[in-house]
């Protein structure tokens, strides 16, 4: 095994990004995930860490309307981008329409993972996929321990139906 | 955990990657999707002095699509292939086996050149370019060279691509007559398979002519399966292929680790096999 040298002090980079509409800037060093940038340095503590490895989705953010892992992206690659986390979804304290599919179908226990869910389904409903496609390979992108999946699937099902979809 | 220190560098054109990657004095890593190598960087894992960021370089996410091979550049994310209508009509083996890989979320970022270039020997893509003879195009500071998949793939992990080459783009000889498909085994959908094969066969009434086979999962690295080509060739697909899954069985020595022992390996190839041949003589995938 290698012994770890002292890191070189590194240097700090200036990110901006449009975070959930308003443009937000802070200094952060290149190693940084963009998921601690979004907790640590812009306090937005709502994208939750689970893995840190991809598999468990729970820190699932849009950037660009895309749905993707914020622990596999280094916060310096957010610069310029457009980035919407969970807190974007309630407008005014009204929850959004899923978000409410999810209260009423119970699609969350402990509340761990949801975060990540309400972005990706989110994506997928603004993507117009189908509730098939959303409760299978959607869904199939994240982790929950608590719920066994069926009432998140409700909640898919009930509010898709609810749009007439 | 979290990544170690790094120099992040973000050339804008391909001649400043290659001049990167061309330093001696440091040992730079290509990011490119990150979804493999972010990880590996969160689990110290890896530890590179530089991280060069190819993603706002222009020009190397191509589809070109001739009559007698497709040429895909090697930064072209996976969610972008699989839903490409040109690449579908062209090669739609390709985009066949990337719905095979992960999940949605990270095919957002995944790109066919990292996924190539990581070299997992259980995931897909690798065997599809392995089935298909594909030409792998790297390019560095002093030059250019083209590499045949059979010989880029060499361990686990590990390919022929030197370290101050970049891989540009990947180009997939159509193979006309022939049809293909990838058939997989794995926990859940989404995960790397156990054992995954890319089958193609040449029909001429209802009988094979040519075979292309290629596994993941059976080796330390995406393996061609000549016996079972050869065993497979004046069979028909619906017919008995008890000698095919022999041949196979008899060629390879899959490694028996923490996912499966090597005798559970042989009979997930000669089951895939078995559901590949069911699949294209019922119509399948071109
Ligand atoms: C939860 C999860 C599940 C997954 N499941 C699967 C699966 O089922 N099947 C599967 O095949 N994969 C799977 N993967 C791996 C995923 O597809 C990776 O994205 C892929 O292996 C690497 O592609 P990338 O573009 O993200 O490359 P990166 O992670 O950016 O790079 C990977 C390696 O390749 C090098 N590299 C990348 N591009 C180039 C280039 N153009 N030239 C030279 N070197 C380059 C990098 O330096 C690095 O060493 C999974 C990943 C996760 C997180
Ligand atoms: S914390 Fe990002 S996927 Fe688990
Ligand atoms: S509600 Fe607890 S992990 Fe999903």
């Amino acid at each position: 095994m290698t012994v770890p040298t002292t890191p070189a002090p590194a240097r700090m980079r200036t990110v901006t990004a449009t975070v959930n509409g308003v443009t937000r800037s802070a200094e952060t060093e290149p190693r940084a995930l963009l998921s601690d940038f979004l907790r640590h340095d812009l306090g937005l503590t709502g994208t939750h860490v689970g893995c840190e490895q991809g598999v468990c989705g729970a820190c699932t953010v849009l950037v660009d309307d895309v749905p993707v892992r914020s622990c596999l992206l280094l916060a310096v690659q957010a610069d310029g981008r457009r980035i919407e986390t969970v807190e974007a979804l309630a407008q005014d304290g009204e929850l959004s329409g899923f978000q409410r599919a999810m209260r009423d179908e119970h699609g969350l226990q402990c509340g761990f993972c949801t975060p990540g869910i309400l972005m990706s389904v989110t994506a997928a409903e603004r993507e117009g996929l189908t509730a098939e496609q959303t409760t299978t390979e959607v869904l199939g992108g994240h982790v929950c321990r608590c719920t066994g999946y069926q009432g998140i699937r409700a909640a898919i099902e009930h509010h898709w139906q609810e749009a007439g979809r | 955990m979290k990544p170690p220190a790094f120099d992040y560098q973000e050339p804008r054109t391909l001649d400043e990657i290659v001049e990167l990657l061309a330093r001696t004095d440091q040992d730079a890593t290509v990011l490119a999707g990150g979804q493999s190598l972010v990880p590996l960087l969160n689990l110290r894992l890896a530890r590179p002095d530089v991280v060069v960021d190819i993603n706002r370089v222009p020009g190397l996410d191509g589809v070109e699509v001739a009559d007698d091979a497709v040429v895909l550049g090697a930064m072209a994310r996976l969610a972008t292939l699989e839903r490409d209508p040109v690449l579908a009509d062209a090669l739609p083996i390709v985009p066949e086996a990337i719905r095979l890989v992960a999940h949605p979320q990270i095919r957002n970022r995944t790109t066919l050149g990292g996924s190539l270039c990581h070299a997992d020997p259980a995931a897909e893509l690798p065997a599809v370019a392995v089935a298909l003879d594909a030409r792998l195009h790297l390019r560095a500071r002093d030059g250019g060279r083209t590499e045949e998949a059979a010989g880029f793939f060499q361990s686990v992990f590990t390919t022929s691509r030197r370290p101050e080459e970049l891989l540009t783009a990947v180009e997939f000889p159509r193979h006309q007559g022939f049809r293909f498909c990838f058939e997989e085994v794995s926990r859940r959908h989404g995960d790397f398979p156990f054992v995954g094969l890319c089958f193609g066969v040449r029909l001429e009434d209802g009988v094979v002519t040519a075979a292309r086979l290629a596994g993941a999962g059976i080796a330390e690295r995406p393996l061609r399966l000549p016996a079972a080509e050869a065993a497979l060739v004046g069979h028909r697909l619906s017919g008995d292929l008890a000698e095919v899954l022999d041949a196979a069985s008899a060629e390879v020595d899959p490694p028996s680790d923490i996912h499966g022992t090597a005798s559970f390996r042989r009979g997930l190839l000669r089951a895939v096999i078995r559901r590949a041949a069911a699949r294209l003589d019922q119509g399948g995938s071109r």
